[in-house]
């Protein structure tokens, strides 16, 4: 009986959504524009980690740093040698999926806990370009000056709300494509990894190719969304791509719960609407991440949107996406 | 040149101290536990500052050190009974605590000591500089090497030789067993986390004087900690004590040859380490 409620509170959801993030924009002010196209950019980004993390059960510690390879690529090109919008697009992207090829090599023979040391590590080595290589990145103080790109269409988009149009058609696009990759017979087989890797190899998988492909492909999605995050911002800095930030990707996936795609863009609308919300009072970001990330382990580990799930079934199924490790 | 290569050395291997007792703490966590323990770092710094505090405050650089290494061993032991003892051998909800943990000691560590770096005071004997083979070089550099082999050797002894060494590499080994054949292996883990977290703060001590402590300097080295089990391998002491020369050595070199690509010259080792013997150079699967 109350499993008839779900596809209800989907169509719903669906609903709002449409009504929050297509019709009403125009209504908003300008503060909640720019917050809202932050949230766009991030939930592709947590997304694309979702893949990884929800889906193939590999957690990445070195996702921001694809996300701020793509950004500083868009940023050097723009501001020296005037790119435009395709060339910056294809190169930002092309840059995080070739670091992440040869990433890849190192990593996809890992497994578990190792997997994450290690891409913590190449993660922080990216870091560590970004931030020593003075005269490529401008070091500590980053790069800025990034302008809105010009498509060649009648509108513009250093308006904020033709540039959030214009990330809202990038995320559905970048959503619908990460749908259907984790919807193919390829994603079901990085979910059969994720349950049992021994058992999937049995069956005659490859699942190095098939953990090796998931880590580029997430690579591939969250470059692009590094790409819009120079144009958005304005400004690269080495913070975008330190642990940190990794880490509140992180969190934005688990907040949400990792495996179902729609958690973990909440989670990033959640974490970035606190973030933000939260500086206007108080200095004490971090205090307060590191507090959530403490009490959702301890009490909501499977993520909200499974603790909505079980809860509206009434606790009769356990959610599907459990023992992520 | 021969003058360049001894200086680097040299700098080198007093680099390697530090990130040895970093290191074998994060490695033996890691190897009787399988927690991946990202407050490592945070132990680091926050054992510089403690330090720090109690040096300007007693004037005494040694009582400085003590101080740092039994408080943040305390407070390891305490994250270690508290929370990560509620989720036995689930390596990525303990991961994440500790990282909740990271992040909450980063910013405490911003509210009470700010944002400005500082250096810990070299105690007075130990300055100035002596002479070998007609290179001037600092004498502290030289006693925290001293200091780092002497811990090893202490590390060494305690492992090998006594009965508590023993069965800490029986845990290390297999834990279940361990715990099988009646070896308490909570107790023996949770002392072996303090002792970790203990390590790493001591270290950060020594190391105050030499860079002194600033707000990152946590994931700075915690990155290059995980680089060092990396390529020592995982649970292993004389891994982590060959990996953390080995890291120390070139990212030395890497500072000193080609100052603007440092951190990614790690790189190297680290994936050279990873293709040819995955569990790293002294690492048991």
């Amino acid at each position: 009986m109350k499993k008839s409620y779900v596809p209800i509170i989907k169509i719903f959801g669906l609903c709002m959504a449409f009504v929050v993030l297509v019709l009403l924009p125009p209504f908003y002010s300008s503060y909640w524009i720019t917050l809202v196209t932050q949230m766009l950019i991030y939930a592709v980004l947590a997304g694309s980690l979702d893949i990884l993390m929800g889906f193939t059960g590999l957690s990445s510690f070195g996702h921001a740093g694809f996300f701020g390879a793509s950004a500083y690529v868009v940023a050097i090109l723009t501001t020296r040698y005037q790119m435009g919008f395709f060339t910056c697009f294809v190169s930002g992207v092309a840059l995080a999926t070739g670091i992440s090829l040869i990433f890849g090599l190192l990593v996809a023979h890992a497994t578990g806990v190792y997997f994450l040391i290690i891409t913590l590590a190449l993660g922080m080595v990216l870091w560590g370009l970004a931030f020593r290589w003075v005269s490529m990145t401008g070091g500590d103080n980053g790069i800025a000056g990034i302008i809105r790109p010009d498509l060649g269409l009648p509108i513009s988009l250093k308006d904020p709300l033709t540039f959030y149009y214009f990330t809202l058609v990038f995320f559905i696009i970048c959503l619908a494509l990460i749908i259907i990759f984790v919807r193919s017979p390829f994603g079901h087989s990085l979910k059969g990894i994720r349950e049992s890797e021994s058992r999937m190899k049995v069956l005659g998988y490859h699942t190095w190719l098939h953990k090796y492909i998931s880590y580029v492909i997430a690579a591939f999605f969250g470059g692009a969304a590094g790409v819009f995050w120079a144009y958005y911002n304005g400004f690269v800095s080495p913070y975008d791509m330190e642990l940190t930030a990794s880490i509140e990707i992180i969190l934005m996936v688990i907040l949400g719960g990792p495996g179902t795609l729609i958690g973990p863009v909440l989670g990033a609308g959640i974490i970035i609407f606190l973030k933000n919300f939260i500086s206007a009072y108080t200095h004490r970001w971090l205090l307060i991440v590191g507090t959530i990330y403490i009490l959702t382990i301890l009490y909501a580990p499977q993520g909200l949107i499974n603790l909505i799930n079980d809860w509206l079934k009434g606790g009769e199924e356990k959610a599907e996406t459990e023992g992520v490790t | 040149m021969s003058q360049f290569i001894l200086v680097q050395t040299l700098n080198g291997l007093s680099f390697a101290a530090l990130l040895f007792l970093l290191a074998s703490g994060l490695s033996l966590i890691y190897g009787v536990m399988k927690i991946v323990n990202i407050a490592h770092g945070s132990y680091f710094m926050l054992g510089a500052y403690i330090g720090l505090s109690v040096i300007l405050w007693t004037k005494n650089f040694f009582l400085g050190a003590i101080a740092a290494g039994l408080s943040i061993g305390f407070l390891g032991l305490i994250m270690e009974r508290g929370f990560l003892r509620k989720f036995p051998l689930q390596a990525l909800p303990q991961m994440m605590i500790t990282l909740g943990f990271a992040l909450v000691f980063r910013d405490l560590a911003f509210l009470i000591w700010g944002g400005d770096p500082y250096s810990l005071p070299c105690p007075e004997f130990l300055k100035g500089s002596t002479k070998i083979f007609d290179v001037v070089f600092p004498i502290y550099r030289l006693f925290v090497i001293g200091m780092a082999a002497l811990v090893a050797l202490c590390l060494w002894l305690f492992n090998e030789k006594t009965l508590v060494g023993a069965k800490l590499r029986a845990s290390v080994d297999d834990h279940e067993m361990a715990g099988g054949v009646g070896l308490n292996v909570p107790l023996i883990s949770g002392c072996m986390f303090g002792l970790g977290a203990a390590l790493a703060a001591f270290g950060g001590v020594m190391g105050g004087p030499i860079f002194g402590v600033y707000p990152g300097l946590d994931f700075e080295l915690l990155a290059l900690g995980f680089v060092v089990v990396i390529v020592g391998g995982r649970g292993s002491l004389k891994g982590s004590a060959v990996g953390a020369i080995l890291v120390g050595l070139v990212d030395n070199f890497g500072k000193a040859l080609f100052p603007e690509l440092s951190y990614f010259t790690l790189f190297a080792p680290m994936a050279i380490v990873v293709a040819v013997k995955p569990t790293g150079l002294f690492g048991r699967e």
